[in-house]
């Protein structure tokens, strides 16, 4: 399959995405730092783009008590041993199409940390182009990386805020798969753990799901495509607020970055409570078809 | 119930616990996914037999179960995933710890093996599979006993 140069695929923002020949061409400059973010555990020893450093999803972005992202200052730590100043260029870029990937950016997103990128296509494309893997693990020299305010307004969405949503009678997407969304499933196949004592979905939203934007090399589709998909097919528009949702946030990031950075939506919302606590949460509405 | 593990299993836990550093215990991981060797041609060719096929596996991992004398039984894996690195190295380890065993001492296993190697930062998906995959070598060992047993009433008879 011939895809198109990410210049040429219509998308507002074509500065954050980079090419697999962007990442081979930059992944010795100082400026760059090449993030692997995976979801199985053992890609990242196994071999790595040169030079990349592993974000792990549940080791470093997550605070391991509470349900929450880690606070400011274990943020600015972790930034501080990757060797990140907010000067530099985060790629990011992992296994499932970048859904983890994607995960990692959000956050960093919701931190400030504005200079991210998503290599298209991520590890598999990186892969199947035989490109090199190393096993060295990099030891970069430690930066000083100021604490920053983390803003939880901007681009995530907690549930009462979502109940407020629901009222307003503003758009949400769901992007889990059509047996959550109809709440034949209680939990996304193969997660019994991340299910949730009822199914169905949030009153209003409308169900794409997250894979629906990637090709099958796991590179995004078009702007064309995704406005077919999100606009014409969903009647999503630009000017609204639209929050996305999952089962914990991780493949609704995936769509968050498709909607805010390709189509250029200003206001897309995370919801990353999502099925897991909305589906278990007492008293509030929910819809089956 | 009793907390037994085969042998190899038992030594297996017991060296993983002397490895403290996450990524020491990784790489290790990774030197049992290293030694994958697919099914033999012998054994199993393709198409596989869905029967052989571990469900809720997103590496699309087969187990393959040989017997061998004195009813004890090999394993055989095929990984179809490239990027199933972690069902090579749960591959690897089923064989080296429970290949050449009765299937009576197979069944002592238990799925939450899984994250006694892998630890338990192993997301939910990856889990259910690789759980999964020492489901089926449980089974197909037992099937391969009955099987046996079945045959050795029949040749009495």
């Amino acid at each position: 399959m011939k895809t198109l140069p990410i210049a040429d695929r219509g998308y507002t923002n074509t500065e954050i995405l980079v090419t697999t020949d962007w990442v081979a061409q930059h992944k010795d400059d100082p400026n760059v730092r090449l993030v692997e973010s995976n979801e199985d555990i053992l890609l990242y020893v196994a071999g790595h783009i040169p030079g990349a450093i592993q974000v792990d999803w549940t080791t470093d972005l997550n605070d391991p008590i509470n349900r929450d992202y880690l606070s400011a200052e274990k943020f600015a730590e972790l930034m501080s041993r990757i060797g990140v100043t907010p000067e530099t260029t985060v790629v990011f870029y992992g296994d499932k199409s970048n859904w983890w990937a994607a995960y990692a950016l959000w956050v960093f997103e919701l931190f400030g940390h504005k200079n991210s990128k998503l290599m298209d296509g991520g590890r598999a494309k990186w892969e199947s182009e035989n490109r090199e893997l190393t096993r060295d693990i990099p030891k970069p020299e430690r930066t000083s990386y100021p604490v920053p305010v983390r803003d939880d307004k901007k681009i995530r969405a907690f549930r009462d805020q979502v109940l407020d949503h629901v009222k307003a009678g503003r758009k949400l997407v769901d992007v889990r798969s059509p047996l959550e969304f109809t709440g034949e499933r209680l939990h996304m196949e193969d997660y019994p753990n991340e299910g949730a004592l009822r199914g169905g979905h949030i009153p209003g939203a409308k169900s794409v799901p997250w894979a629906r934007a990637a090709n099958p090399d796991g590179t995004f589709k078009t702007a064309g495509e995704l406005r077919d998909i999100y606009v014409d097919e969903q009647g999503l528009t630009p000017d609204d607020d639209v929050v996305v949702y999952c089962r914990i946030g991780e493949r609704s990031s995936h769509t968050w970055f498709v909607l805010q950075h390709l189509l250029g939506f200003p206001k897309v919302r995370n919801y990353d409570g999502s099925w897991t606590e909305w589906g278990n949460s007492v008293g509030v509405p929910i819809e089956k078809p | 119930m009793s907390d037994a593990l085969p042998p190899k299993v038992q030594e297996l836990i017991e060296d993983l616990k002397l490895v403290e550093d996450r990524n020491d215990r990784l790489l290790m991981l990774v030197d049992f996914a290293d030694r994958f060797r697919e099914v033999p041609a012998g054994i199993a060719e393709r198409p596989f037999s869905e029967m052989n096929h571990v469900q809720r596996c997103e590496s699309e991992a087969y187990v393959f179960v040989e017997p061998l004398d004195g009813g004890r039984v090999k394993f055989h894996f095929a990984v179809e995933n490239p990027q199933g690195i972690s069902a090579k190295a749960m591959a690897v380890i089923l064989d080296e710890t429970l290949s050449g065993e009765d299937p009576d001492v197979v069944s002592l296993v238990t799925p939450d093996l899984v994250y006694k190697i892998f630890g338990k930062e192993l997301s939910m998906g990856k889990g259910q599979g690789l759980m999964g995959m020492i489901e089926l070598a449980k089974i197909l060992a037992k099937k391969m006993k009955i099987q046996r047993l079945t045959q050795s009433a029949d040749d009495h008879e």
